[in-house]
């Protein structure tokens, strides 16, 4: 090896040294996100390492919410200090709680900034484990031409609703239009019937399956209401295929303008204002209506949020990026990149998000309602089939809404066997 | 002389215990790799059975005993034994497989039949009713979802042209129907395979029985029932239990067609869901235990009914 060589051998492993060093100075965090949401995270967090000096980590995951959580547990039963941050569905807070760091010593009070649904259900146990990045509801999506055509106003109720479609599908299909329906939904047995379903019985004040102290409350007059009134529906209003929509299904009818009313999350806004869409132009959305006068607008809270793990060796900078993403700055850079709903109230009545997401409707977030999850922990996967089979065999006349409701109410307390 | 015979004797006995041990020397890779992929997941979900194993902390689990299957409380029983879900889907499972495989028998013999005449082209027409089986069952289930979709499912809107239904059928919500959809998703993807497999063992069978009958001048129909139909027979015992072992551990169709739904849950749909959904592996595994007994009992059932069968001819 000649001297000019090895001094460059030298000189490389003192650049490696330095190179070491200086990962070493800086702290390395690690967030596992969705892999839709990852481009948009990546340029929000950029701003945080600008700000900070310190690196970030990426990674992302399976895009299938239920592969993406057995992937997490696995992570977190092994307490791994590999991740700081997780990306976590609203669904779940309840389910990994023991994993996550309780965050409140590091909220100063910045989670008061955020719709109380959603900050109600990322608080386990009085622990706050995790802050919304953004949001979803359950949504009602209608016909504007055909509303104004009848002269019809937006429904305010569920039976308005009801009689308003009805009324348009007759004096349409009177006129020729056979296709067309009055609502269409999730009605398929899975979680989204669940979401929905939730939503009616939420609407008539019934309650959500089980209360915030764990017990189980669906056995009640005015869920049985609820559920007459969907069952109704069946066959009327909404085409009985609807017992096997999932979103899609749902899009699919109504954005080709065959129904009135079009119960949905906030992503099929901007597909059915799509250019070259039958209905572009033509529709509005409100909240899920209520039941009666006495009861409440509604939407089922979705959507997604972040947490730390507990097994994080850098727990108090994790929170800190945490809060940066979660802060009105970062929910509104994150919003602005790709059209989701803020949790942050002041972002509501921003111009910028107005102009871009008319979706944001804070009426919506505020009066939303969350999931049994954090309650029902582990067992809510159950506690959810449970309710969707239920109100499944409503829809479908298998069973009428006092029958399926008791024996609901059995069925959960087998599930609960031992406590949630 | 006799030592001789001894001496041949001994080197026989020999040279078949080196062929034993080669045998096995050739074998033992093979028998290391089954062990590894199909003995040892069959005796942990065994094991897995007893525990009350959670999918979050798999090594917090501890030894039940029987409380999977079967257990009592003040409540009532609980367990799987004691679970109606559990049954519904066995009967769901039993129903599809024996629907379905006895659709694919009938339609697949009749099809093999025709296939196996003499005409140009038949080469090409073979390979092209194999499409449906080479397809993927995730896709093709997808596709039939959208195919039969009540409001803008091609499958309705024939109907409705043709003047057979005035509005949409809603083939895979309506409980009742979804299981007939099902079934014929199945039939359609799995008859080809059938065909296939009863085309080989039509191309075996002796011709000179055919040539004697047709000598006799004995009608087609009694060609098939006293000639075609016994000489296929051990073919036909073959190929349903490769569909029964199929269809008994049916998952993706009905996945895919009705989701989470109770009315046509199968038992491997029954045991994913506990094992992944609701994260009990202790229950799920039980559940799988007893999936793969209940096949075992079906299939020791189906052989002893066609080997009596078999002996009688």
């Amino acid at each position: 090896m000649s001297r000019f060589q090895s001094s460059r051998c030298v000189l490389a492993l003192l650049a490696a040294v330095f190179v070491l060093a200086g990962s070493v100075r800086a702290a390395q965090l690690t967030m596992y996100v969705n892999p839709i949401e990852a481009p948009y995270v990546t340029e929000c967090v950029k701003e945080w390492m600008r700000q900070t000096g310190n690196e970030v980590t990426i990674l992302t995951g399976p895009a299938a919410s239920s592969d993406v959580l057995a992937l997490y547990q696995q992570q977190l039963a092994a307490g791994t200090s590999d991740v700081d941050i997780y990306e976590v569905d609203v669904i779940w807070p309840g389910l990994l709680a023991n994993h996550l760091l309780d965050l409140t010593p590091y909220s100063e009070g910045r989670e008061k900034l955020h719709t109380p649904p959603v900050i109600a259900n990322n608080t386990v146990n009085g622990r706050l484990v995790a802050m919304p990045l953004y949001l979803d509801a359950g949504m009602m999506y209608y016909r504007k031409d055909l509303l104004d055509k009848y002269n019809k106003p937006i429904p305010a109720t569920w039976p308005e609703l009801t009689a308003t479609a009805k009324a348009i599908v007759d004096a349409e299909r009177a006129a020729g239009n056979q296709r067309l329906w009055g609502l269409v939904f999730q009605g398929r047995a899975y979680e989204g019937l669940t979401c929905t379903a939730l939503e009616w019985i939420d609407a008539y004040g019934g309650g959500t399956i089980v209360d915030a102290d764990g017990k189980i409350t669906v056995n009640n007059p005015a869920a049985v209401q609820a559920l007459k009134e969907a069952a109704s529906w069946i066959g009327t209003i909404t085409p009985e295929g609807a017992l096997n929509y999932a979103e899609e299904e749902s899009r699919g009818v109504f954005q080709s303008g065959d129904s009135v009313f079009m119960r949905n999350w906030p992503y099929a806004w901007a597909l059915a204002e799509e250019e070259g869409s039958p209905v572009k132009g033509k529709i509005g959305i409100m909240p899920v209506p209520a039941g009666g006068p006495g009861g409440k607008s509604t939407g089922a809270l979705g959507g997604w949020g972040l947490a730390v793990s507990k097994y994080s060796k850098n727990p108090e900078l994790a929170a800190d990026l945490l809060f940066y993403l979660t802060s009105a700055e970062g929910q509104k850079k994150f919003s602005l990149l790709g059209t989701y709903t803020p949790s942050v109230v002041s972002l509501f009545s921003d111009p910028e998000i107005q102009a871009k997401n008319p979706v944001a409707i804070l009426e919506v977030f505020n009066n939303a309602v969350p999931r049994p999850a954090g309650v029902t922990g582990s067992k809510y996967n159950r506690v959810s089939s449970e309710f969707y089979n239920a109100v499944h065999a409503v829809l479908s006349k298998k069973s009428t809404p006092e029958d399926a409701l008791r024996s609901l109410e059995a069925s959960l307390r087998r599930v609960s066997r031992g406590g949630w | 002389m006799e030592s001789a015979a001894v001496e041949t004797g001994l080197r026989y006995t020999r040279m078949r215990r080196l062929r034993t041990r080669t045998a096995w020397l050739f074998l033992l890779p093979m028998l290391v790799v089954l062990a590894a992929v199909a003995g040892w997941p069959l005796i942990r979900t065994i094991w897995f059975g007893f525990t009350d194993a959670q999918l979050s902390d798999l090594a917090a689990a501890e030894f039940i005993g029987l409380a999977n299957y079967l257990d009592w409380d003040d409540a009532g029983y609980f367990g799987l034994l004691a679970d109606p879900d559990w049954w519904l889907s066995v009967w769901n499972t039993i129903r599809f497989a024996v629907v379905s495989v006895t659709a694919e028998t009938v339609l697949g013999l009749a099809i093999a039949m025709a296939l196996n005449v003499n005409f140009p082209g038949k080469g090409l027409l073979r390979t092209a009713i194999l499409v449906p089986w080479a397809i993927p069952t995730i896709v093709s289930a997808r596709m039939w979802n959208w195919m039969l979709n009540d409001q803008f499912g091609i499958i309705n809107d024939i109907l409705m042209k043709l003047g057979i239904i005035s509005t949409g059928i809603p083939w895979t919500a309506d409980p009742s129907y979804a299981t007939w959809a099902v079934i014929m998703v199945d039939v359609w993807k799995t008859t080809p395979f059938m065909a296939l497999l009863l085309l080989a063992g039509l191309q075996s069978l002796p011709t000179d029985c055919y040539e004697s009958a047709r000598v006799e001048g004995i009608k087609p129909i009694n060609t098939f029932l006293y000639v075609t139909l016994p000489l296929m027979w051990p073919v036909i015992v073959v190929a349903v239990i490769f569909r029964l072992l199929d269809a008994l551990r049916v998952f993706d169709l009905i996945y895919v067609l009705t989701a989470g739904s109770k009315a046509t849950m199968s038992m491997s749909v029954y045991a994913r869901q506990q094992l992944i959904d609701f994260q009990e592996v202790g229950y799920g595994s039980a559940a799988s235990t007893l999936l793969f007994l209940t096949i075992g009992i079906l299939m020791l059932v189906y052989l002893k009914l066609t080997r009596s069968k078999l002996g009688k001819d």
